[in-house]
């Protein structure tokens, strides 16, 4: 059946030409050439800004390109809109979900599409099919769910579902594991590697050489709007691929000074706190960092690290327990008290918490200091300072920007990441928060934050690092706290951590149960 | 990325065109002679001494609550409660100048105002307050407080503040006597009605910009509209901005109330805000929410609402298509919105029409 299904696939060899796509001031793709076969997963690699999601948007019909060619089973086919594309068999999964929360998965899934009952909506006609291809593709979900109700993975699911629905061959997948956990992503693998047996085409677009290896068969590497080079994955590695995508070697391992301990700043006593829904989230945190140290919060998403942050940001209320900053209590302060106590807060949404993203970039860096001179002279602000001191942050954190007025909201995820450090770090807080600091980020905008990382340690900060990457918690910490559903199940020094133990420790599972 | 001021202008008069053409249909049906009525409606508030002075004399609220309206909309919180506010601060202000009688001019007009505007600040910071602390829907309790407010005028008009020449000649009419003179603002031209309020508002206009754009204060506030977590991981009370910028918006409302006490009818009357507090709202939307893009729009919809009663007198159509014609030119500015935030949008409407169509396939708008 499968091989049936197989050659009956609409697409079975998808081309792209020379394809060229000029915008203002940026060319955006210089005559990319890629393919991919039925039964083919295809990783588009790059960093940000290197032109992959331009590609694909011209691939999906929502841009022409200004010169080059689609085919499709080697004839030439114009794709002047989504809808052409969907008509050839093309889907697209984007990173951000089009999904409305307020319906159900079958009424996400069929929006848009006629019903077999003329005005009458066919849930039940569509819900059947619904299980039927979530069966057979491994994507577990309940069609009469209401959207709202599923976790980011499920959503995710729904969505790859509705393309799957519309009958498309070739899915395009927009940095998918973007948004997922580390679970999340491996009950994805399967499905894609599902999908590619039953004859389907996938470009899977990313920056994360690990899955890069997992999941494709080929791979192309794009930099800087052209195609540096497309190979089988089986005939290359992770090295391999970071030095063609950033363009330069990448730092295997990290130089880490030595540092004499300073004094604690950040101390937390069995802290206690609920989440959104009232839950208890943090369950007697005990901990503490001290000066030119990192301590590593590992831990599945989802398992307080959050509301840890935000309880110590006095963003959150804690119910019970101690927070001292630098010696003083900032238990359920204002957030502006426990700034001022010193803390550096790296917050995990970085486009709507750590950033006002219609507010310009000076305008973002003086969010702390709006009211302190030098910045303010008297009740006013001083605009010759706020653009000197912009200024150097942007430089000093090599920013890039077209100019100092540019909305922070339409700097790529790496610049607006390196303004946020600029900010919390020229601010000389004795303690930092970072949370999530390179979620999202491409390997040179994280390299580049890592390092100013282990530089602010070197200087005697006292860092806090919540992180779901363990790999960064190896590269960057000196002690590692786990957490598991909002406790610390055990804080161990970098020298007696080990992979399996710590993954072990964040699913819960104690020594003694061993 | 950025549109021209020009461009944005061009914008807002293709709105108005668009809005008067679809107008212009309605006065067909009417059977009045659309051009006749345009011709009065545009003409006539330009064409006299007396047609520019009275559509500045509209102006006047429009732009005092108008600009109350680009703190509260800035600020992140939508006050549509200005009539109320109005109300109050009139009957404030009033009761300030008639208690005072043989105060000099020199203090009993600046007090007048002041209460006023505390007035108004009042009756704004409550929904404010409902806001930040309870998080009332500040559009439910602004529009509450609107009919208390006129209740509660109109209460004191019939009682407590009546004429008591009203009440000698029996004729009870709901107004109070005649303020002190020495409070009433004075005229700017003599013989029209314009009086020096137009300029007290133009002065505000560009304190107010100065407050949100140069002040620490307005920054803290505009960062709270823009983006309510970032401000308050920034160590800004977003609470309090929220009851400031509404204590503000109503008290510029309060102000827009009495000035129109002060300026044109010398004592408080029933219906003195005459959907001010509402138009207001559009002056501001219009000038893009910028204190000094509101003065131009206050004066443009000055002289619609001048225009339109000339042209009900010259071509005698009902009133109901005046108002209708009015509220079409609000809808199409409203909706040229649009085009502003999304310049492409204006592109693509027109690429889609003027590109030739190569394929056979067929081009429809993509629901995506």
């Amino acid at each position: 059946m499968d091989q049936r299904e197989f050659a009956n696939r609409r697409i079975q060899h998808m081309e792209m030409c020379d394809i060229t796509k000029q915008f203002p001031g940026v060319l955006a793709n210089n005559q990319v050439c890629i393919d991919v076969r039925a039964g083919e997963v295809l990783a588009l690699l790059g960093e940000n800004g290197a032109g992959k999601s331009t590609l694909m948007k011209i691939l999906y019909g929502l841009y022409r390109p200004d010169a080059g060619e689609i085919r499709i089973n080697d004839q030439t086919v114009p794709l002047h809109s989504p809808n052409d594309a969907i008509a050839q068999g093309i889907g697209m999964v984007h990173q951000h979900f089009m999904l409305v929360p307020t319906l159900t998965v079958v009424e996400n899934i069929v929006l848009g599409l006629p019903s077999s009952k003329g005005i009458f909506l066919d849930l039940d006609v569509a819900a059947k099919r619904i299980t039927e291809l979530s069966q057979k593709y491994g994507l577990q979900v309940d069609p009469w769910a209401y959207v709202w109700q599923l976790s980011v993975g499920e959503q995710q699911r729904v969505e790859i579902l509705k393309v799957l629905y519309r009958g498309a061959d070739l899915l395009i997948l927009d940095e998918p594991t973007a948004v997922l956990t580390p679970q999340e992503v491996d009950e994805l693998i399967p499905t894609l590697e599902e999908m590619t047996r039953m004859g389907h085409s996938i470009i899977f677009i990313t920056h994360k050489l690990r899955e890069v290896m997992a999941i494709s068969n080929k791979v192309t590497v794009l930099r800087n709007g052209q195609v540096i080079d497309t190979l089988a994955t089986a005939d290359t590695n992770q090295e391999a691929l970071a030095r063609m995508m950033v363009g330069r070697e990448l730092l295997k391992e990290y130089d880490k000074a030595q540092v004499t301990l300073g004094e604690t700043v950040l101390e937390v006593k069995s802290l206690c706190a609920k989440d959104d829904k009232g839950l208890p989230a943090l369950k007697k945190v005990t901990f503490e960092v001290r000066a030119g140290e990192i301590l590593g919060v590992a831990g599945v998403s989802g398992n307080g690290q959050r509301e840890l942050a935000d309880v110590i940001a006095g963003l959150q209320q804690a119910t019970s327990g101690q927070v001292i900053i630098a010696g003083k209590d900032v238990t359920n302060k204002l957030p502006a008290y426990v700034i001022d106590a010193g803390m550096g807060y790296i917050p995990e949404d970085r486009l709507h918490t750590g950033t006002i993203p219609s507010f310009s970039i000076s305008e973002n860096v003086i969010l702390k200091d709006n009211a302190r001179p030098p910045i303010a002279r008297g009740p006013f602000l001083d605009f010759e300072e706020i653009a000197r001191y912009s200024k150097r942050l942007v430089q000093e954190f090599a920013v890039k920007t077209p100019t100092l007025e540019t909305q922070v909201g339409n700097l790529s995820g790496g610049n607006i990441q390196k303004l946020i450090l600029a900010r919390e770090i020229s601010r000389e807080p004795a303690f930092l928060l970072a949370a999530q600091p390179t979620r999202g980020l491409d390997v040179g905008a994280m390299e580049y934050v890592h390092q100013r990382l282990l530089e602010q340690r070197a200087a005697g900060k006292g860092i806090l690092l919540v992180s779901e990457e363990l790999d960064e918690i190896f590269k960057l910490a000196d002690r590692i706290a786990v957490i598991y559903e909002g406790q610390i199940m055990d804080i161990l020094s970098i020298d007696q951590a080990d992979r399996e133990h710590l993954g072990l420790l964040m699913a819960g599972v104690t020594q003694a149960a061993d | 990325m950025k549109q021209s001021i020009w461009g944005k202008i061009l914008i807002l008069i293709g709105a108005v065109v668009g809005a008067l053409l679809v107008g212009a249909l309605l006065l067909l049906i009417a059977g009045a002679n659309p051009l006749v009525a345009y011709r009065a409606m545009l003409i006539g508030p330009l064409s006299s001494r007396y047609g520019i002075t009275e559509a500045l004399v509209k102006a006047t609220p429009l732009l005092l609550v108008g600009l109350g309206i680009v703190i509260a909309f800035r600020s992140g919180i939508l006050n549509i409660g200005g009539e109320g506010q109005m109300v109050i601060g009139a009957l404030a202000g009033s009761a300030c100048a008639l208690a005072l009688p043989d105060l000099p001019g020199i203090l009993l007009l600046p007090m007048t105002l002041l209460s006023s505007f505390l007035a108004g600040a009042v009756w704004g910071g409550i929904p404010g307050w409902l806001k930040a602390r309870l998080s009332v829907n500040e559009i439910l309790s602004t529009i509450m407080l609107n009919s208390i407010a006129l209740q509660l005028v109109t209460f004191m008009l019939r009682g407590p503040l009546i004429d008591p020449q009203e009440i000698a000649y029996g004729t009870g009419f709901p107004q109070t006597a005649q303020l002190p003179e020495q409070s009433w603002l004075p005229r700017l031209i003599p013989r029209t009605r314009l009086h020096w309020g137009f300029v007290v508002a133009l002065l505000l206009a560009g304190l107010v910009y100065v407050f949100l754009w140069r002040t620490s204060l307005g920054y803290r506030m505009r960062a709270v509209g823009a983006q309510k977590e970032a401000a308050r991981y920034g160590g800004i009370q977003v609470e309090n901005s929220l009851v400031l910028a509404m204590a503000l918006s109503g008290g510029f409302a309060g102000l827009a109330g009495m000035v129109e006490v002060l300026g044109i009818h010398h004592r408080l009357l029933d219906g003195i805000s005459a959907g001010y507090g509402f138009s207001g709202i559009v002056a501001a939307l219009f000038g893009q929410l910028h204190p000094l893009g509101t003065i131009p729009a206050a004066i443009l919809f000055g002289a619609l609402t001048l225009g339109a009663d000339m042209m009900q007198r010259a071509v005698e159509v009902p009133a109901a298509i005046v108002l209708t014609i009015q509220g079409l030119v609000v809808l199409f500015v409203v909706g040229s919105d649009v085009l502003m935030r999304r310049p492409d949008f204006l592109k693509r409407l027109l690429g889609k029409r003027m590109m030739p169509i190569p394929e056979e396939t067929s081009q429809e708008e993509v629901p995506s």
